[in-house]
């Protein structure tokens, strides 16, 4: 469970960020949605502990992020492309990262294995380094990498902007067995609101750092954002 | 239109990286062009005399003329090895409603410019004036310095036809070779036909039609084959290195810190700029040649010591003021990852001290420069390691300006603020102080007993001050993420 509790940022004057009480039960598929500068980043980098918020505090499983690191062997989190090593082929970057999450060589490769249909035959093998991957592969490897080791809790920046129409397809299939056993929750927001409501049970919008609508996903959601979006 | 091709190139200066650094900073390198500015001037001003002094039976004109060809050649290879066609720049302008020709003699032209053609007349230029000085015939002179211009150039346009062929390096350098070969072994003087050929174009300028002639040429063949390239999958592609993946398995005998140390690895030696830092290292060692066999540093150890530091802190020094602002790019992500920051610091000193050691062992030779330097050697290698690694890591968690890992490696000061001058004194100044102190009252082996004891007291409570660091860097995370957040 994740629990934010009067989560404001401010940079001098401006507050970017402003939410009062938000909880995110296990297990569920969360989508976060908004315009550019609505927040959405700013929130995941707090909930990462990577921006310190101006007030309030998160909890994730019970730890506050900002006051203990245990929440980072259980949340798998992959925000943009700087995340990547630039100078390691994707298998090493992996490696790297299961290393880190405190899986063997083997572990990995069997994990990754998984993910064959999902990288196209475009990641493995193919003696490139990640900085020299388009920025859909980039994507992709980044993806997975924030699924190794099980963690408990997923986080995706925008995962579906540059990938193509297959690879949108098969992400939405994965996260969806993912949060299927009730066990992972899965944070990701997007500009794309067919995808986010395809793939997530609750909506959240943000609009310019405060939360205007939180919603269960039903048949009118989809309906409902657009008709939100449509100024 | 070339008037807005040079404002783009104007902004394209004065908006790099370059020029968005501290004032201070820009003061420091300002003095230090000045500085190599001069350095050459003086050289083409004064090795005239120089010569003459030396060698006071032959002609100054001429005995550089036996040389020109030589450094004909060795220009060639210098820039086949560091100097490409800046074809990326116009990527952006071959959609535009521009014609093809003006952009091949915009990148064609802006090449004539380049530092490669500019250094060489700091030389030229100032020994021509002071060739016409001491009464050498104007006209021959001019002639000469017009064709020297002209070699320059057409250097220049040769190279960006060869450029791609590994064959024309290997044949010009085996030339080079073979004819400094066959001149050592005094079996072919090229020095001879050298000066024939320059000495006849002093005394004939007219000649000089010749090489005019070869440079129109050389930019006709070069405008002809870039034109036909100007596309994105020839001339203006980005250039992808195949990857080459090395076994680095051996180094899991470290445990915790073995993902790091692995990285770091393969962080050193895919990049440009990491790599220029780490080959350099060794060229350090080598510096104390330049102290040890001079009979004017003899009798100023202070100096010698200051030497004996850099030979084994080429590393440590070059390497560790950066930390972590190598990994600038991605600091994010590990910052996000389930690691143990004493481990990720620790596999860092541990690679310092690794390489402080294997380039102590790289020094023995300098046993030849007697006991004395080599214990001085000995004592540098253990601050290095004791206290030198330990400081350079906390100080780098006051590094704020992020490092693009791409750029090229040369000259390169991105990251660097006025930390880095500050960073001296206590990892220079300070152990030469204290030797001097002690070298003063008690004498050498004082002296260097006592650097030795601080870095010996460094490396037995490096837990504490480990301890130490790591809470530091734990406090300024935030800062050092936002920093690096920041494009340089």
């Amino acid at each position: 469970m994740i629990h934010s509790k009067n989560i404001t940022k401010k940079y001098g004057s401006a507050e970017v960020l402003n939410i009062e009480e938000l909880t995110i039960p296990k297990g569920q598929s969360f989508g976060l949605v908004g315009n550019n500068g609505a927040g959405k980043t700013t929130f995941f980098n707090i909930l990462l502990d990577l921006i310190r918020p101006t007030s309030g505090e998160i909890t994730n499983h019970d730890v506050v992020v900002n006051q203990s690191e245990a929440w980072k062997s259980f949340t798998g989190s992959f925000i943009d492309e700087t995340f990547l090593i630039g100078y390691l082929t994707p298998e090493e970057y992996f490696e790297f990262i299961g290393d880190l999450r405190g899986m063997n060589k083997a572990d990995v490769t069997s994990f990754i294995a998984q993910f064959e249909e999902f990288f196209n035959g475009e990641i493995l093998g193919k003696k490139k380094y990640l900085r020299d991957l388009s920025k859909g592969n980039q994507k992709k490897a980044g993806i997975v990498a924030a699924l190794l080791g099980n963690p408990q809790v997923v986080i995706l920046d925008e995962p579906f902007a540059n990938l193509d129409p297959t690879t949108q397809i098969r992400l939405k299939k994965t996260l969806k067995e993912l949060t299927q056993n009730k066990e992972v929750t899965v944070l990701v927001s997007s500009h794309d609101l067919s995808h986010v409501t395809d793939v997530c049970e609750r909506i959240v919008v943000l609009d310019k750092g405060v939360v205007v609508k939180d919603m269960e996903t039903s048949q009118e959601t989809l309906k409902e954002l657009e008709s939100h979006f449509a100024v | 239109m070339f008037t807005q091709f040079f404002k783009l190139e104007w902004k394209q200066y004065f908006r790099s990286s370059y020029w968005q650094k501290g004032l201070a900073l820009k003061i420091i390198m300002g003095f230090f062009a000045v500085y190599m500015m001069a350095s050459f001037l003086s050289l083409g001003i004064f090795s005239f005399f120089i010569l003459k002094k030396t060698m006071p039976d032959a002609d100054p004109l001429q005995t550089v003329n036996s040389f020109l060809l030589f450094a004909v050649f060795g220009d060639l290879i210098f820039r086949y090895l560091m100097q490409k066609l800046p074809v990326m720049n116009i990527k952006p302008l071959l959609i535009l409603p521009v014609k093809k020709t003006k952009l091949v003699h915009y990148v064609l032209g802006k090449s004539v410019f380049s530092a490669f053609n500019i250094f060489s007349l700091f030389f030229y230029i100032p020994f021509a004036v002071v060739l016409m000085k001491e009464g050498y015939d104007v006209g021959g002179v001019l002639g000469w310095l017009a064709t020297m211009i002209l070699l320059t150039q057409c250097g220049n346009f040769t190279n960006f036809i060869i450029n791609k062929n590994n064959i024309a390096f290997w044949s010009l350098a085996i030339i080079l070779i073979g004819t400094i070969g066959l001149q050592y072994f005094g079996i072919y003087d090229a020095t001879t036909l050298s000066q024939s050929i320059f000495d006849g174009l002093v005394a004939n300028p007219i000649y000089t039609v010749i090489p005019v002639g070869l440079l129109i040429l050389l930019y006709l063949v070069n405008f002809k084959t870039l034109k036909g390239q100007l596309f994105l999958d020839d001339a203006i592609k980005e250039k992808v290195k195949e990857a080459n993946t090395v076994d680095l398995s051996w180094a899991n005998r470290f445990g915790e810190m073995a993902p790091f140390i692995k990285n770091e690895i393969r962080l050193i030696w895919r990049n440009k700029r990491t790599k220029t830092v780490f080959l350099m290292s060794f060229l350090f060692v080598l510096y104390g040649l330049i102290f040890f066999t001079q009979e004017t540093y003899k009798n100023m150890p202070a100096m010698l010591v200051f030497a004996s530091i850099f030979v084994t802190g080429g590393f440590v020094l070059n390497y560790g003021q950066f930390i972590p602002a190598w990994e600038s790019a991605y600091y994010k992500m590990l910052m996000s990852q389930n690691i143990s920051y004493r481990k990720y610091l620790e596999s860092k000193w541990f690679l310092m001290s690794i390489m402080t050691t294997i380039l102590f062992v790289l020094a023995t030779p300098y046993l030849y420069f007697g006991l004395d330097i080599y214990l001085m050697i000995a004592a540098g290698a253990l601050f290095n390691v004791g206290c030198n690694t330990l400081v350079l890591l906390y100080a780098g968690s006051f590094n704020r300006k992020q490092i693009d890992l791409n750029a090229s490696g040369f000259g390169n000061t991105q990251g660097t603020s006025a930390k880095q001058f500050i960073i001296i004194i206590p990892v220079m100044l300070v152990p030469v102080g204290i030797f001097y102190g002690f070298y003063f009252f008690l004498g050498l082996n004082a002296g260097l007993i006592a650097i030795a004891t601080l870095g010996f007291i460094g490396l037995v409570s490096r837990n504490y001050f480990m301890n130490i660091i790591t809470q530091k860097y734990i406090r300024d995370k935030y800062a050092a993420i936002h920093a690096f957040n920041q494009k340089a």
